[in-house]
């Protein structure tokens, strides 16, 4: 084949590869790019920005790729410029030094900056007071546990729209991990330690949330719903959870059946009497650790590795 | 009974297969073995196979036998990640894929495994062993017997790996096993421990091969080639080796203390009584991530060779690759946090740790800006390994792209674990790693065989790559920002299913293209006259290596090579010295080792230690230590392992060659 | 015979590679250290540092190795300058003090483990009797190595190969002087204060 065509060929690929992948996109609900939280949103943002900052060297490297490529091959029939012994152009090293550098810088400032606005600790700022919410990760199941409203769930988890949640996370299980794509980030689920996690949701809806670490044979069972509900609905289904006769309050035998490891897909509501149910179960893995602060735990680790 | 219970350990009839997947692996590859040994008993082989290869401490032989072990390992990784792919394409919502939850994540657990330990490492050790002593000069490793020990350790931890598939069942806890997941409390079974041994023995070759290739790079090297000429192969080996010799250790210290966890009941990683399952994941993570650029930096090694070559022009910016090397060396080490921002570490710690990663960038592109303008004014002849590096930049730059994004913290808690994360993996080390390597094997190829491959079909497998690369990878980047998470036997979301079906086809398409290497391979021998290479010199090749005939003698260089400059090969033909041989003061007597079955023994000997602490066969580990112990005593006290070849003899031989090439 | 060129290049090149392997070693400890002071504080209930060290037994431990260490680097030196019978004296007195090295530290070991304090009480005893049991593990093979070097010393007439082979056990067993002193600070010393 000669040159041409095989462009030509190449070409041809290129455009079938692009309209296959449109035409899979095109239909498709990506939740990341479709956020409807705050803290997604603003993950979005970051996301098309690091692609495009990404893009000022990509693009020519493809380009320059393309065009070398042609441009020299050996049969060219128009080849020229045939230098052997051009192997050093410090000029042209700095360019390419120095643009790499000036991007990175930014996106240095950028990662600190947005390291500490989004860090998942970080309180969300609002005119509302952020509601707590109880995470524990079982297997192979979520239990969300209110303590200011009295209510605990399974697989699923209601929260008021443009009110901020502040999760407290933990696990009775492997090592899990909550994640809401639609909301924004995900954080991992340790026995016997507190991790944190602050969304915001701003639009009404039902969102899907997984577990994203692998924790055992029912892993891809362990889904769960998001209720993003107004913040009335909220306190009157709180409410109704709460004075509703027919709904059992969760005990140590009802916990107990959950942390038994077995697929629940059901979404199951209880009372929560015990306000301290949560700091049982993170206490049970540590009944004489010196420390008992959660955070220390983790940071214990990261220093621990700080030498190499 | 009790006796019997005593010598099996805790074996018992239950742990026999009974998947169909994993029945049909369990009788098919025995069967397979039996049928090879069939064949060699009927071509009378034995004897060419025990004393040529298997006994033979000649690197180049040795890197051979590494690169056909990593090649049938890696349709065996292929095999499972088609399994893997298969069932995504069929599992949702409620309907049963092929296979059952526990073979699939023993599936995926086995496909990172075998594609990092056996398949990577395989064919990068395979590929140092067969040119780096040649680039440098050297006539063989500084250490022929550990060197034939670390391959044999490497095939005894191939060997672990794939028993598991015939009787135990192999870990589903991940490529790299997270307690408190694999931790006695939540698999008990013998499956992680296979995981372990495995990774544990091969783990000890691949230390041994670092400290060989440092000792050999420093202390070999012909005489004048100081470390600035050196060929970049072998600068990337030697940053390579050092990163082997400084992460390897820590592999090896943390899967003994997750084995002690599990064999003698210690806390180190379990949930309870203190144990720290996180501090696993730092050590582990702590190798982990050195261990990606072990692997990529020789094939940017291997770039720095073919792209000179092929453009016919010497590398632009030598002393900076050089550099570029070194300091992705030292980065590499700071970067491990990267891997579990969403551990909670703090928006200080996890902001350091994401900056550092990004730096790394810095050099990596500089890299690729200096192989583009080595082509820039050259005579680019597009062979196969040329189209390989045209598929490597377009794959590698847009994993760096995905892996700049997910160094950012706060975007890596949008995508982490999720099929983003897979599909920039495997961007970067299909793309880097693989292609590299394949690159690698095209072109030094004759200089192991003495005929080169046919260059169509190698250029058909990089295409069928590249295409079966996007089909498989692109829609798992979508599928990440969709909310699908790695390591999903099942799914309720119809609508992630065509992009599933996509991606399967593109492992289909890899297949083909890994399948067209090996059509390659035999069509290659067929046509070997054809193709065959007279003058060890096919390519017009720069570096010493193409100096010496193909095949590539025992003994490397007949006479005592003097290296004056950088491509000393290209510009000795320039100045038209390659016509006339040394003085005959030039040729010595050379001393090389004999073959020896030892390292042979050693690897039996660890791979039934390994056997025997996964079944708890507690008589055979001491067997199995004795043993080994007591092959290395020997082997140590051996007077009488090296045999010499006259300088007679060598310069006979050599003048030949210079006759070939006068004439 | 033209192999002693050879014979010299070999012996720069097992050193430099046994230097590294020495580094390599350093790394397991180095993670085993780590480990070590992450966990010291997990005792789950169980025993602390300070409950169940020996400052003066450790002591004596180290008077051992250190002494040990001493007549190992007398014995190196002795053959180096070719005596080797006294050589060999001063090696065998090395396995002696290394024996009774191991023996202390098994006694310490399997009282601590009939008291009840086992690897399996808590994280910090797990790590406790890892560390110091890797360096135990180690200070065994350096014994099995030097009874060999003793059997093929008496079986061998002095050679360079011999003084090689005696330099890489003298660095070996060093060495591990080196990591016991550490042991001996940070697990012993530190222990005992806090």
């Amino acid at each position: 084949m000669r040159a041409n065509h095989k462009l030509a060929v190449g070409i041809g690929i290129v455009a079938l590869l692009a309209g296959l992948f449109w035409w899979l996109i095109a239909g498709a609900q990506i939740d990341v790019l479709a956020p409807k939280g705050v803290i997604a949103q603003q993950q979005k943002t970051l996301f098309i920005f690091t692609i495009a900052l990404s893009a000022i060297v990509v693009v020519p490297v493809f380009i320059l790729l393309a065009m070398f490529a042609y441009k020299y091959r050996d049969t060219n029939p128009k080849h020229k410029g045939y230098d052997p012994e051009w192997k050093e152009n410090s000029k042209l090293e700095a360019v390419w030094w120095g643009i790499p550098i000036v991007i990175i810088g930014i996106l240095a400032g950028v990662t600190w900056y947005t390291s500490h606005s989004l860090d998942p600790y970080r309180e969300i700022e609002s005119k509302h007071a952020s509601i707590p919410v109880q995470v524990v990760a079982l297997q192979w199941k979520w239990l969300f546990l209110y303590p200011e409203q009295g209510v605990a769930t399974l697989n699923y988890v209601v929260m008021p729209k443009d009110v901020p949640v502040t999760f407290s996370l933990t696990a009775d299980a492997p090592m899990s991990a909550f994640w809401i794509p639609a909301l924004g980030s995900q954080i991992y689920n340790m026995n016997g330690m507190t991790s944190k996690l602050n969304l915001m949701a701003t639009e009404l809806g039902e969102y899907r949330g997984y577990s994203t670490n692998i924790n055992g044979r029912g892993y891809a069972d362990m889904s769960f719903t998001a209720n993003v509900v107004g913040r009335d609905d909220f306190y009157s289904w709180a409410e109704g959870v709460t004075t509703s006769s027919s709904i059992a309050g969760i005990n140590e035998n009802i916990f107990n059946a959950l942390k038994t490891p077995s697929v629940e897909k059901s979404a199951i509501t209880y009372k929560l009497t015990d306000p301290e149910l949560y700091n049982h179960i993170v206490g049970s893995y540590m009944p004489h650790m010196m420390h008992d602060e959660p955070e220390d735990a983790t940071m214990d680790a990261m220093h621990m590795e700080g030498h190499h | 009974m009790e006796l019997l219970s005593g010598l099996l350990g805790r074996m018992s009839l239950d742990y026999l297969p009974t998947e169909p997947a994993t029945i049909g692996a369990a009788v098919g590859m025995p069967l397979g073995a039996l049928g090879v040994a069939a064949a060699l008993t009927y071509f009378k082989k034995w004897g060419w196979l025990w004393n040529n290869w298997l006994t033979s401490l000649d690197a180049k032989k040795i890197g051979v036998m590494y690169i056909v072990v990593a090649l049938i390992m890696l349709f065996r990784g292929l095999f499972d990640a088609l399994m893997l792919r298969l069932q995504t394409a069929v599992a949702v919502n409620g309907a049963s894929g092929p296979f059952d939850t526990d073979t699939f994540q023993q599936v995926f657990t086995a496909h990172g495994t075998i594609m990092i330990f056996f398949v990577a490492m395989g064919l990068m050790f395979g590929l140092i062993n067969v040119v780096m002593p040649l680039m440098i000069g050297a006539r063989d490793m500084a250490f022929p017997w550990l060197n034939s020990v670390s391959f044999w350790l490497f095939v005894a931890g191939m060997i672990l790996n794939n028993v598991a598939l015939i009787f135990g069942g192999f870990s589903p806890g991940g490529w790299l096993g997270y307690p408190p997941l694999t931790g006695l409390e939540y698999n008990p079974g013998p499956g992680v421990d296979y995981w372990i041994w495995s990774l544990q023995i091969a783990g000890l070759g691949s230390l041994f091969s670092g400290i060989n290739f440092i000792v050999t790079i420093l202390k070999k090297r012909a005489q004048g080639m100081t470390l600035m000429k050196m060929p970049i192969f072998p600068w990337s080996v030697l940053v390579t080796s050092v990163l082997i010799a400084l992460a390897f250790p820590i592999l090896t210290a943390t899967l003994a203390l997750l084995s002690l966890d599990r064999l003698m009941g210690m806390h180190f990683f379990t949930s309870d009584m203190g144990g720290n399952p996180m501090m696993y994941i730092n050590l582990i993570w702590a190798w982990g991530h050195p261990e990606v650029y072990i692997l990529v930096l020789p094939a940017f090694g291997i770039f720095s060779e073919v792209v000179p070559t092929f453009a016919r022009k010497a590398l632009f910016g030598y002393k900076t690759m050089v550099a570029a090397l070194v300091a992705i060396m030292f980065f590499s080490f700071i970067v491990w946090q990267h891997h579990f921002f969403t551990m909670g570490a703090g928006a200080n710690v996890n902001a350091f740790f994401g900056i550092m990663t990004m730096i790394i960038a810095i050099p990596t592109g500089v890299k690729i800006f200096n192989w583009l303008f080595t082509m820039y004014k050259g005579k680019i002849w597009f062979t196969a390994p040329m189209v390989w590096f045209l598929a490597f930049v377009v794959t590698f730059t847009l994993g760096g792209v995905t892996g700049v994004m997910m160094a950012v913290p706060a975007l890596d808690f949008q995508v982490h674990n999720s099929l983003f994360l897979v599909a920039h993996f495997h961007n970067t080390i299909i793309g880097g790693v693989v292609f590299g390597f394949l690159a690698g094997i095209t072109y030094w190829f004759p200089k192991v065989f003495g005929f080169r491959l046919y260059d169509a079909m190698g250029r058909w497998s990089a295409y069928l790559w590249q295409i079966g690369f996007i089909l498989a990878f692109m829609p798992l980047y979508i599928l990440g920002l969709m909310g699908a998470v790695r390591r999903l036997d099942h799914y309720s979301d119809p609508t992630w299913q065509p992009f599933f079906i996509v991606s399967g086809i593109g492992v289909l398409v890899i297949l083909a293209g890994t399948t067209m290497l090996v059509a390659q391979v035999a069509y290659s021998i067929w046509k070997r006259k054809e193709l065959v290479d007279t003058n060890g010199d096919p390519w017009d090749g720069r570096t010493i290596e193409w100096s010496v005939p193909s095949p590539a003698p025992h003994f490397n260089f007949a006479s005592t090579l003097k290296v004056t400059q950088r491509d000393d090969w290209w510009y000795k033909k320039q100045a038209g010295k390659h016509l006339t041989p040394p003085p005959p003061s030039a040729y010595k007597d050379v001393w090389l080792p004999k073959n020896s079955a030892s390292g042979l023994l050693v690897g039996a000997g660890a791979g039934m230690f390994g056997f025997a602490a996964i079944w708890h066969m507690w008589w055979l580990l001491v067997v199995a230590l004795v043993f080994v112990v007591a092959v290395v005593i020997r082997r140590t006290y051996d007077t009488n392992s090296e045999f010499m070849i006259p300088a007679k003899e060598l310069m006979q031989e050599d003048l030949l060659v210079y006759k070939r090439r006068n004439a | 015979m033209s192999h002693s060129v050879t014979e010299t290049e070999k012996l720069d090149n097992t050193t430099l590679g046994f230097w590294l392997y020495l580094m390599t070693d350093i790394m397991i400890f180095a993670s085993l250290f780590a480990t070590y002071l992450v966990l010291v504080n997990a005792t789950a209930g169980g025993p602390s540092a300070s409950d169940i060290y020996s400052a003066d037994f450790a002591l004596l431990q180290t008077v051992i190795l250190l002494t040990s260490s001493f007549t190992c680097g007398v014995s190196a030196l002795l053959l180096r300058r070719g005596k080797k019978t006294a050589s060999m004296w001063l090696l065998l007195a090395t396995v002696v003090l290394g024996a009774a090295f191991l023996a202390l530290e098994v006694f310490e070991f399997s009282t601590l483990v009939s008291e009840g304090h086992t690897w399996q009480t808590s994280a910090f005893l797990s790590a406790f009797f890892t560390l110091v049991g890797t360096h135990g593990l180690h200070i065994s093979v350096g014994l099995i190595w030097a009874i060999t070097l003793l059997v093929y010393m008496y079986r061998t007439r002095i050679g360079s190969d011999m003084v090689r082979k005696m330099m890489l056990f003298a660095l070996f067993w060093h060495f591990l002087d080196i990591i016991w002193i550490f042991i001996f600070t940070i697990v012993y010393l530190m222990g005992v204060a806090s």
